[in-house]
Formats: structure tokens, C-alpha cells, sequence
């Protein structure tokens, strides 16, 4: 770019030179038209095509209009708006598409009856079924590993914050949040080579939960030592003024303290290992017909489902996939908001 | 505490004190015993389980290696059922590093870009209603990503390659022949919108603790919303959006069910990414294993563990990262 003759005559001018206010719309209309024209001209039969080039047309003008009239650096900052802004819209194209693609595909054949029946029986390419056994073995499944993997995440917390002191200190919390990054396969695959090929149980909800819990030990670990930090020290030291022992303190004072972020934690960290699905692959196996003992045989779980219908491949499975992605999709928002609600309402009280 | 109770001794027990300290204080240790001991050993807990699974597939795959006709690092096919059993990752490697580099490539700048948005661009009652489900995206199973990508994003991305094979198709590397896009380039895009979210939260909390006395010094010198932003929010925020995107790189790499819905598995390593074929490391675990017998899972847990090996080393970066971060943060904010 050339150096903007209108900056250089008034670079002592106090009011730099601005464009006004309308110049954006005007450069979105011309770039919208040009692209138009073009598009037309050259036959262009994708709608996207005319989008991307009215976008870059903007872009480009009015980076080149206000280089002209307001200078070098105003220009490179409307550059950096448009892109900023770019950016945003370009992300929430699929991501709207992904929530709105599930809610209406979903609702096709999401009833009462999909909610309360099985797959038993049902040949994989007629409509009908449900996801029954998927949601009771899912719920079974999520609330073993939370058995599991609460008290274990909640201790280690606890001793991070409390007690921790040296070097075992330091390598739990290292190794703490390595775990958080475990990719949720190989926590399956572990499970898989001690469990199913080393000690020789069969396929069962167990088996999935022991790797859906290896998957929320870290996150629950996190969160709870988040909220111990937060726990004023005045209270502690208040309660051991009293002469109370330090495990009487940690369990009367600190934790009540900090119960509502810990659940938070909890209700996150379900949340994320309900929508697993690689582990419960290798471990569950999936089942059509309802399940109910989830210490023995193949169970199904509701991504399972999903996964099983999509790689069926017909419209009825599809159907099917859909309406469980969003019932899955509707149970995770929920433990979301719900877990959020707690964290607001029962946040620490802090500073009294 | 047990020092005051000792120093107070030889003095006559305080009137209406229930119990003779002696006793009080070992009922007290025994509880403190208790309890810091069930909490060290939930710690050491964590740390078994992670040994345990850094040994058990070592020694798993140690089993699958012994009886591998095939050079396991260079082989392209996954034959573990076939007798001689000939398998390698050359293949997997290839498309686990291809389709996350795209996702990074493509996901690190958005993100940066939403998380500038929302702190420093959108109105100021659209800023937190965005953020907050941006948040709740991010939290969205992976496998509704999965369903998403093979039933609308494939089909959708049809027209998108055509026109990146007419504009770019001689560089072999975007070339294009039509058919379905269930290629690396696919994955790799359905990556980047997957691990988005968890770029942006991470990027956004590090934006916004950027200092504000720093903002206000720049702008008072003049600087332009841009300029702000370059001088100030950037250099504070590097180290984090860089410990951000390996978290990212991390879930990306590790990805099972939405690479394993949107790929057509070959064993073919070619440049051309946006042709169907390729694997990746977590994809063929779980396309492979409900066909694969007892040494087929040996095989597929040797392939497991470089995974675990790969994102072991990319996590504990980015923890090095955020670690070293802390040090210096305090001063200047």
C-alpha cells in the first residue's frame, strides 16, 4: 500500500480523518454486488462461492477504502474487526448446524414409545425400536464409574490441598493432569488387556464403567481441588482454634464449605463420560435386547446406539441415531445447566 | 496443638473440661491417621492406575511385536489376523499427524478469533450469553460430532472440494476425483470444529486476565482496538493459547468416533487429502476390534500404546507450558 496522502497532509491535525459511519455498509453493499455480478457472469452455480467472494470483497475494500482516508494503522485495525468478526460467524455456521441438525432429524421418530421400548427383534432396516435398553444400561454404566471414581477423585483432592506436601504431592497432580488427557480408547484398551484378557470376565457394564471411571477420576480430582483452594484459611484456622482435629475440620467445615462447586465438578465430569463411546466399544459390546445386571453380559448404552445405527446405514437406522443423539445431546445440556445452577446458587462464601 | 495441650500440663485442667487431654489427643491422632491415609492412598491410587496402564499394554504389545512378520513402524497394511500376522502404524501415524495438523491449522486461528470476539469485540450483552454456550458446546459427546459429520458435513463438502481441486488441484495435495469426501481432510475439518470450543474457553479466560492497566496504558497512547490487542493481549496471552491448542492437539489426536464415522479406512498413505483412505490411530482400534481375535487385540493395544505414548508427550508440554506461565504471571498482573 501506498502511503495515504489525506493521513500525511494532517498528521497534526487533531481530529484524524474518519470515515463515516455508513462507509462499512456502503463497502458490503458494493462487495455483495460485485460479487453478484461476477458470480452471474461467470455462471457460478454455488450460492457459498458468491458468499465467499462477497466476504474477501469486503474485506479488501474496505481495508483499501480506509487505507485511502484514514491511513495505514486505522485500516489494519477494521482489517483485524472484519476478521475478528469472520471468525465468529464462520465457527457458529456448523456449530448452529450441528444442534439444529440433531433437533430436527431428532423429533422424527422421538416418542414415548422410542423411549420406553428396545431394539429386540427389530430387523436393523424397519422403522420402530427404541432406545430403552440403551438408556437403562448408559444410566447404569455412568453411575458405577461415579461410585467408583468419586470417592477415589474426591480423597485425592482433598489430599492435594490438605495434606499434600513433597514429592508424591507433585507427581499426583502431574500425573493427575496427564490423566485428564488419556484419549477415553486407551483407558478402554487398559481396561480391556487387565479385565476381559487378563483375568478372563466377559463383556459387561462393569467393564465399562471401570474405564468410563478411569476417564472422570482427573476431572473430578481438578474440580475438587479448585474448590478447597477457595475455602477461606480463616475457617480452618477458626476450627482448629476450637480444638477440632484436622479430619473433623476437613469433613465439617471445609467440605460443606465448598459442597456446591465439588457437586458441580461431579455433575461435569458424569457429563462428559455419559457421551463416551470408544471405551463402551471395546468393553460393553452392545446388546439389543434389554440388560438389566450390569455385572454380566454385553449391555448396550446410548452412544453405543448411536454409533451401532449410523454404521447400520439405512434411513430407518438413521432415524433411529438421530432421535438418540438428541436425547443424549438433551440429557448432557441438562447435567450442564443443572451443574451450573449449583455452582451459582451454592457458590463458597467468601470474605464474611 | 498437641504442643499446646503439652505445655499446659502441669497446669490443673481448665473447670468443665470433659475429658483429661491424654486421651483427647490420641483419639484425635487416630482420626488424623485415618483419614490422611485414606486420602495419600487415593493419591497413590492414581498413580498405580497410571502405571498399571503404561505396564499392561507394554506388555501386551510386547506379545503382538514378538510374532509381527511386518516392520511395525514402516508396514502400511493391518493384517494381525493373518497367518504370519503382519501389521504396522506407517499408515496410522501418517493420518493421525495429517488430520490433526489440519484440525490445528484450522481451529487454533477461529478459536483465537472467538475468544478476541468475545472479550474484546462483541457488544457487551451478546459477549456473555456466547460464552457461555460456547461453553456448553463444549461439552457435546463426541459421537453426535460423528453423526453429524458422516450424515450432513460429507455430503456437504462435495462442492467445496470441486472447487478446491479447480483452483488448487495441481499441487497433487488438493487434488480431487469426486466421490464421497470421506477422506483425512474430512476428519481433519470435523476435528477443528470439535475441539473449537475447547481452544476458545481456555484462550478466552487467558484474554481476559490479560491486565487491564496494560489496555489502558496503549490506548492512551493512541493505539488503535488492533494495536491494543497486538501489544498487549497477545504477548500476554501466547503461552496460553499455545497450552490451549496442545490441549486441543491432545483430544484431536485421541479422537475415536468422529474420525472412525467420517473416513473410509484404507491402507494407503498418500498426500492427496482430500481423497478417501488413510486411518488413524484411535479409528482403527475401533474399526478393527470387533473383527480381530485374541492376538488381533494384542496388535491393536501395541498400536494403542504409541497413541498413549503420542498424547502423553503432547500433554505433559503443554503442562510444562502453563506451569512455567505461572511463575511469571504474578508479577506483571
Amino acid at each position: 500500500m501506498s502511503a495515504p496522502p489525506v493521513a500525511e497532509r494532517d498528521a497534526f491535525a487533531i481530529h484524524q480523518p474518519r470515515l463515516p459511519r455508513w462507509a462499512p455498509a456502503a463497502v458490503a453493499v458494493a462487495a455483495a454486488a460485485a460479487a453478484v455480478a461476477v458470480g452471474l457472469g461467470a455462471g457460478l452455480a454455488s450460492r457459498v462461492q458468491w458468499g465467499l467472494m462477497a466476504a474477501v470483497l469486503f474485506v479488501a475494500g474496505l481495508y483499501a477504502v480506509s487505507a485511502r482516508a484514514e491511513g495505514a494503522r486505522k485500516a489494519k485495525d477494521r482489517l483485524a474487526t472484519s476478521l475478528v468478526w469472520g471468525a465468529f460467524l464462520l465457527a457458529v455456521i456448523p456449530l448452529a448446524s450441528l444442534v439444529w441438525e440433531t433437533v430436527r432429524q431428532g423429533v422424527k421418530v422421538l416418542d414415548g414409545y422410542f423411549l420406553t421400548h428396545s431394539m429386540n427383534g427389530v430387523v436393523a432396516i424397519a422403522p420402530g425400536g427404541g432406545i430403552y435398553h440403551a438408556l437403562l444400561g448408559t444410566i447404569e454404566q455412568v453411575a458405577l464409574a461415579t461410585v467408583i471414581a468419586t470417592p477415589i477423585g474426591l480423597l485425592t483432592g482433598v489430599y492435594l490441598v490438605e495434606y499434600g506436601r513433597g514429592r508424591l504431592a507433585k507427581a499426583v497432580t502431574f500425573f493427575v493432569d496427564v490423566m485428564t488427557g488419556i484419549p477415553s480408547i486407551v483407558a478402554g484398551l487398559f481396561v480391556l488387556s487387565v479385565w476381559i484378557m487378563g483375568l478372563g470376565f466377559g463383556y459387561s457394564g462393569l467393564a465399562g464403567s471401570f474405564a468410563l471411571a478411569i476417564l472422570m477420576m482427573p476431572i473430578v480430582v481438578r474440580s475438587t481441588e479448585e474448590m478447597l483452594k477457595l475455602v477461606p484459611n480463616e475457617l480452618r484456622e477458626a476450627s482448629y482454634a476450637l480444638g477440632v482435629p484436622k479430619w473433623k475440620t476437613i469433613l465439617q467445615v471445609v467440605l460443606p464449605t465448598s459442597i456446591g462447586g465439588i457437586t458441580t465438578g461431579v455433575m461435569l465430569a458424569v457429563a462428559r463420560i455419559t457421551g463416551e463411546t470408544a471405551p463402551l466399544l471395546l468393553l460393553v459390546f452392545g446388546n439389543p435386547a434389554i440388560n438389566d445386571n450390569p455385572f454380566e453380559g454385553a449391555q448396550a448404552s446410548l452412544p453405543l446406539y448411536i454409533y451401532e445405527q449410523w454404521a447400520n446405514g439405512n434411513d430407518a437406522s438413521y432415524d433411529r441415531a438421530w432421535a438418540a443423539a438428541l436425547v443424549l445431546i438433551v440429557f448432557v445440556m441438562l447435567l450442564n445447566l443443572l451443574a451450573r445452577l449449583i455452582a451459582r446458587f451454592k457458590a463458597p462464601k467468601t470474605g464474611r | 496443638m498437641s504442643t499446646d495441650t503439652d505445655i499446659r500440663t502441669p497446669a490443673p485442667p481448665p473447670p468443665g473440661a470433659p475429658r483429661e487431654p491424654g486421651r483427647r489427643r490420641s483419639a484425635t491422632r487416630l482420626g488424623d491417621r485415618v483419614f490422611a491415609g485414606l486420602s495419600k492412598g487415593s493419591g497413590i491410587t492414581l498413580l498405580v492406575i497410571m502405571g498399571a496402564i503404561a505396564a499392561f499394554l507394554a506388555y501386551r504389545a510386547a506379545i503382538a511385536l514378538a510374532k509381527n512378520e511386518g516392520n511395525f513402524l514402516t508396514t502400511f497394511e493391518w493384517n494381525a489376523n493373518a497367518q504370519p500376522p503382519v501389521f504396522g502404524i506407517a499408515v496410522l501415524a501418517f493420518g493421525t499427524v495429517v488430520s490433526s495438523v489440519i484440525a490445528m491449522v484450522i481451529a487454533v486461528p477461529i478459536a483465537v478469533g472467538i475468544a478476541l470476539f468475545i472479550t474484546h469485540y462483541a457488544p457487551r450483552r451478546l459477549a456473555a450469553p456466547i460464552a457461555y454456550v460456547i461453553d456448553l458446546l463444549a461439552a457435546v459427546p463426541s459421537i453426535v460430532y460423528g453423526l453429524w459429520g458422516a450424515l450432513f458435513l460429507v455430503p456437504h463438502l462435495v462442492g467445496p472440494y470441486e472447487w478446491l481441486d479447480d483452483l488448487l488441484g495441481w499441487t497433487v495435495v488438493f487434488s480431487y476425483d469426486g466421490g464421497a469426501p470421506r477422506s483425512l481432510m474430512t476428519a481433519g475439518i470435523l476435528l477443528a470444529i470439535m475441539i473449537l470450543p475447547i481452544i476458545t474457553n481456555v484462550s478466552r479466560e487467558v484474554f481476559r486476565q490479560s491486565p487491564q492497566t496494560h489496555q489502558e496504558a496503549a490506548l492512551a497512547l493512541g493505539a488503535t482496538r488492533w494495536e491494543v490487542i497486538r501489544t498487549t493481549v497477545l504477548p500476554f496471552g501466547r503461552s496460553g493459547v499455545i497450552s490451549a491448542s496442545m490441549l486441543g492437539l491432545g483430544r484431536a489426536l485421541g479422537e475415536t468416533m468422529a474420525v472412525a464415522t467420517v473416513l473410509s479406512p484404507s491402507a494407503i498413505l498418500s498426500a492427496k487429502v482430500l481423497e478417501p483412505g488413510g486411518g488413524t490411530f484411535a479409528q482403527n482400534i475401533a474399526s478393527a476390534f470387533k473383527e480381530a481375535g485374541e492376538f488381533g487385540r494384542d496388535a491393536l493395544i501395541a498400536s494403542g500404546l504409541v497413541l498413549f505414548v503420542i498424547t502423553l508427550l503432547v500433554n505433559g508440554a503443554a503442562r510444562l507450558i502453563i506451569a512455567r506461565r505461572k511463575e511469571y504471571s504474578g508479577a506483571n498482573a
